[in-house]
């Protein structure tokens, strides 16, 4: 009782400024903010290296990447890889627009563990500063962001692989602190009446990620540890002369790497429900559905991982195993898709630039759910396998799927994030060029996978010279979609016209938009009372 | 089950040809890619036969599905914009409409199953083999070897000024591996270094090459032909430039070259 009183007197309140605002910070929309720009950094970087692989691919015998015969083309690939994934999609969706928008949707005044949510933020520096490093030592590393051993152990010597795996170490302990501070924070934090089953479809999709980064990653740092080890204290975990199994990696790796993918789509589904939901100015269509759709996607997520395997010489019956059971996530997918057209039946539809995005969304990533469909069966993906058809179908659910996703919540929350709008015309611009652009790039490359173009090749035959040139050119469309969006960005901030608490009207029901834009400092000192 | 459905595609496959023909007068299917192609190689081997027909249905399937999608949209966008329908309407659940989503996904996911394992058993059983060659993958080229002959030769890119006119750069090698036709052949791969994959698109194979482990697969070429693939697992800096090429020629000319191969003398790089 005592404590209790004594806890209202000594309230600070605490706005620290400065440096030590940022570095110091606590407060999830500070992190947020930081993981934003953060990520902002990295999709620059990585679309960059992007650029450069389409240019080495525009024509057949391209020499921009030839150095070391080679060794670069595929030190960016790999590059690319790992920093779209671990440093633009999951810091944006996860760290991001998590952080901002979990403890305000659940009006919670901040995460349960403030200090941890600066370490998660901080150790991401350390690591891209390895993972640059993994670019620019000796020969750099160019395994792939799968680094299959042996090619990441005996095959490359020098210390840049090292790096890499130290990197991900770092990036990989940032998202189990940022994945246990989520949980806890949902589990605990919610307001009075704020049940599990009314939170919004977007901390849903944060909850399963965050299980899902929990179970997974640890697996995945295993895997590096052993990997380190056997590159430089004698162990033979994977060394077939030494009693290990190459085969052994794989199967720790993507037993992370299958979790991994659904972690990068599973918050971008709740960005979507949120935006489909708010300018449909309708409830989501079968809420219950949709969540236990993603608590499903995650459980099964985590028993389909050998579907990347099927090439390796596994039985044919566990093939026919991982066949079955990766069809059967097709199904919560359905779900989803079905559920959110069914949002938008009957709503009363406007179709501001988050609401382009939310759409374009739902077509594309049907479009790399089919062609999942197709990878799914162990016979097909024979023929498919490692071609430019599979780079086709991740490009589909992640640089459309999860891209259109943290495209559509930027648009949607940057006017409560920033307290200024974006006008409405210039970003629906940048919803063309980047729709017609990332098709443009990536459809073609079905067929190139169809013919049977081996995907990681800096040079290939000229047959498959057509259809390169055209991806290529839809590169250079996307790339200047990108820069395109920086400059709406800076008008946004400089010119853009102040922002209500809610601009988007009597469809967005969710709490962060009761509070002002941008909202204060502290929010939800008293607890709202949700009824 | 599974071989009706396929029968029944048969037709959808030569649409599918006609149609891709008729706007790119390339696209005909062939043992090598060709400008502009945007389907598979032209079968030469039961399986693939099979896996081509299977992947036929799946793309009027999936084909069926993205366009119910974007008509639904579409018939969405039109008739519920704000400009049409004023005030939205509050309906967020219908059980029947919820299940139906659900059960139908669940039986083209049946349907799709079956023909699907079917070739996944065919692919992986090698029936009773008449030809054994053993592929072992190098950085970077490929050491062929057929152990019951006795015959034992490297197989390395032909570089561009080695080329004659007419050949394929990135795809030539100086080596081919030679089958004879109508044969069940049963290929064993390895791989002395690090991880590749030996694949041939026409034949519907593709298997890893994985150090310290034997991976086994098979084909059956009908056509005497000349068949191209390439290596399919990034293996560093030259993945690109290892391809694979067989040769299907008559048992007759089979057991020549095998002749031949034997009476010459044998040196490392063979030849
Ligand atoms: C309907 C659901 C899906 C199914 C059935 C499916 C199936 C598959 C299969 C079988 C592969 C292996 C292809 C191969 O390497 O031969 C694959 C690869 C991949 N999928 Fe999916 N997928 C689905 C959805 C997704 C989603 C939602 C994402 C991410 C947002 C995703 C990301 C990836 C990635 C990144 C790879 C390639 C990894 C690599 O080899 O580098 N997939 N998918
Ligand atoms: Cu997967
Ligand atoms: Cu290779």
């Amino acid at each position: 009782m005592a404590y209790a009183a004594t806890a209202d007197h000594v309230h600070i309140e605490d706005h620290p400024t400065g440096w030590r605002r940022w570095v110091l910070s606590t407060n999830h929309k500070d992190i947020g903010t930081m993981y934003i720009l953060f990520g902002a950094f990295g999709a620059l970087f990585g679309s960059v290296l992007s650029l450069l692989i389409r240019l080495q691919l525009a024509h057949p015998g391209g020499t921009l990447l030839a150095g070391g015969e080679f060794q670069i083309y595929n030190v960016v690939i790999t590059a690319h890889g790992l920093l779209m994934i671990f440093f633009f999609v999951m810091p944006v969706l996860i760290g991001g627009f998590g952080n901002w928008f979990v403890p305000l949707m659940i009006g919670a005044p901040d995460m349960a563990f403030p200090r941890l949510n600066n370490i998660s933020f901080w150790l991401l520096i350390p690591s891209l500063i390895l993972l640059t490093l993994s670019i620019v030592v000796g020969s750099g590393a160019g395994t792939g962001w799968t680094f299959y051993p042996p090619l990441s152990s005996v095959g490359q010597p020098g210390a840049a692989v090292d790096f890499m795996l130290v990197s991900l170490h770092l990036a990989g302990a940032s998202s189990i602190l940022g994945a246990i501070n989520f949980i806890t924070t949902i589990f605990n934090m919610r307001a009075p009446g704020m049940t599990m089953h009314k939170v919004p479809l977007f901390v849903w999709g944060m909850l399963v990620t965050a299980f899902l980064l929990l179970l997974a990653v640890p697996v995945l740092a295993g895997a590096i540890t052993m990997l380190l080890t056997d590159r430089g204290f004698g162990t033979t975990f994977f060394e077939p002369g030494g009693g290990g199994d190459p085969l052994l990696f794989q199967h720790l790796f993507w037993f992370f790497g299958h979790p991994e993918v659904y972690i990068m789509i599973l918050p971008a589904f709740g960005v979507i429900s949120q935006v489909i939901s708010t300018f449909a100015r309708k409830p989501v269509f079968g809420y219950l559905g949709m969540a236990y759709a993603m608590v499903s996607i995650g459980v099964i997520g985590f028993v389909v991982w050998a579907h990347h395997m099927f090439a390796v010489g596994l039985d044919v019956n566990v093939n026919a195993y991982f066949t079955a059971a990766t069809l059967i996530i097709a199904v919560p997918t359905g779900i989803k898709i079905f559920s959110w057209i069914a949002t938008m039946w009957g709503g009363s539809l406007t179709f501001e630039t988050p609401m382009l995005y939310a759409v374009g969304f739902i077509i594309l990533f049907v479009i790399g759910g089919v062609t999942g469909v197709t990878l799914a069966n162990g016979g097909v993906d024979i023929s498919l396998h490692d071609t430019y058809f599979v780079v086709a179908h991740f490009h589909y659910v992640l640089s459309m799927g999860a891209l259109f996703g943290i495209f559509a919540g930027f648009y949607y929350w940057f006017p409560k994030m920033t307290g200024k709008m974006i006008p409405n015309w210039m970003g629906n611009i940048h919803f063309w060029i980047t729709f017609i652009g990332v098709n443009v790039i990536f459809f073609p490359m079905h067929f190139l996978g169809l013919a049977g173009m081996p995907r990681r090749i800096p040079d290939y035959p000229e047959a498959f010279s057509g259809w390169n040139y055209i991806a290529s050119i839809g590169a250079l469309m996307t790339f200047a979609g990108a820069i395109y969006f920086a400059f709406i960005v800076f008008y946004g901030f400089k010119w853009g016209k102040k922002a209500p608490a809610n601009p988007w009207g009597e469809g967005a029901t969710t709490l962060e938009w009761t509070l002002s834009s941008p909202p204060p400092f502290h929010t939800f000192e008293t607890q709202p009372h949700i009824s | 089950m599974g071989d009706k459905i396929i029968k029944r595609h048969q037709m959808g496959k030569t649409l599918a040809i006609t149609l891709c023909s008729l706007f790119f007068p390339t696209c005909a299917t062939a043992a090598f890619p060709k400008p502009w192609q945007m389907y598979y190689q032209e079968p030469a081997t039961p399986v693939m036969e099979y896996l081509y027909d299977f992947h036929a249905t799946l793309l009027w399937i999936e084909g069926g599905i993205v366009l119910l999608v974007a008509t639904l949209l579409i018939v969405v966008i039109a008739r519920f914009r704000a400009s049409r329908n004023k005030t939205a309407s509050k309906t967020s659940h219908n059980t029947l409409l919820e299940i139906i989503w659900t059960a139908i996904p669940v039986l083209v996911l049946v349907f799709i199953a079956f023909p699907s394992f079917k070739l996944l058993y065919m692919m992986d059983v090698t029936p009773k083999s008449e030809l054994t060659i053993k592929a072992i993958g190098n950085q970077w080229y490929w050491t062929y070897e057929y152990p019951d002959q006795e015959i034992r030769f490297d197989s390395n890119m032909l570089a561009e000024n080695q080329m004659k006119p007419g050949q394929f750069r990135l795809l030539e090698v100086d080596n081919r591996v030679m089958v004879p036709t109508n044969t069940n052949v049963r290929v064993i791969t390895t791989s002395t270094d690090v991880l590749h994959s030996w694949a041939v698109p026409a034949f519907g194979v593709k298997r890893d090459s994985v150090p310290g482990r034997l991976n086994e697969t098979w084909f059956n070429v009908k056509k005497e032909g000349v068949y191209y693939g390439q290596c399919s697992e990034l293996c560093g800096v030259k993945h690109g430039f290892m391809p694979i090429v067989v040769e299907a020629v008559s048992p007759e000319k089979f057991n020549e070259w095998v002749a031949s191969k034997k009476s010459a003398p044998r040196t490392h790089s063979g030849g």
